[in-house]
């Protein structure tokens, strides 16, 4: 599974792109984002208030409570600010 | 009906004329060309960064979902992403309607939406190092005023 990180998440991190294979257990979204958060502290930082947090599976919005099923990119990013 | 995002500068002028090339049906064109601006010297200049492939995708979208809103005979995005100065462009919309009403509306609507639905980032460098500028809860209303 790839996943993706922008603007702000992406530096708290350290790079923008990552292939994981996720245990078993981890269904949705949220599961992700708890799961990942426990890798480290560049995670906890930029997940650290979660509220501000978007995603999105294959290109599409999706919320915290979104199932994983069928994903094969998910992004996480900063509300944005085009225009 | 086009999307576009790349980094190079656009002319405003020269899309326009190509929208309307051999054409006499449209009655009049609605045009939105946002610019970096410098706040005085607090902004040296502007780096886009986006989501290649959901960035189009949302446009396109959010471009359909005007043309099922208003009668629009041909409609122009583009966005510019990457660095760039003060004084230059970063987006246009252009909207070509029969009449100006579906126009103005489609052109305010294309702009309140991609504000808050297109995933593009703005990191500034400001004399004092590169800061990335935070959503606007403004914009979230704008938005918000179309659904």
């Amino acid at each position: 599974m790839k996943l993706l990180y922008f603007a702000w998440m992406k530096a708290a991190i350290g790079h923008g792109e990552e292939i994981v294979d996720l245990p078993e257990g981890i269904a949705t979204v949220g599961q992700l984002v708890e799961w990942l958060v426990a890798r480290g502290d560049g995670y906890a930082r930029a997940f650290r208030n979660i509220k501000v947090v978007r995603a999105a599976i294959n290109q599409q919005f999706v919320t915290l409570e979104a199932p994983l099923a069928g994903a094969t990119e998910i992004a996480f990013f900063p509300p944005v600010t085009g225009g | 009906m086009t999307v576009r995002v790349q980094e190079a500068p656009f002319d405003a002028g020269a899309e326009t004329a190509a929208l309307t090339a051999s054409r006499t049906d449209i009655g009049g064109i609605a045009s939105f060309v946002g610019l970096v601006r410098g706040e005085g010297d607090a902004v040296r200049a502007l780096t886009l960064e986006h989501y290649p492939g959901m960035t189009e995708r949302r446009l396109a979208e959010i471009e359909a979902e005007a043309r099922s809103r208003w009668e629009l005979l041909d409609c122009l995005i583009i966005h510019r992403v990457g660095r760039m100065l003060p004084g230059e462009p970063i987006v246009l919309v252009l909207c070509a309607s029969a009449h100006r009403g579906d126009a103005f509306a489609a052109c305010q609507f294309l702009m309140d939406w991609l504000k808050t639905d297109a995933p593009f980032w703005k990191q500034e460098e400001t004399p004092d190092g590169t800061r990335w500028v935070d959503a606007k809860e403004s914009d979230d209303a704008a938005a918000a005023k179309w659904k």
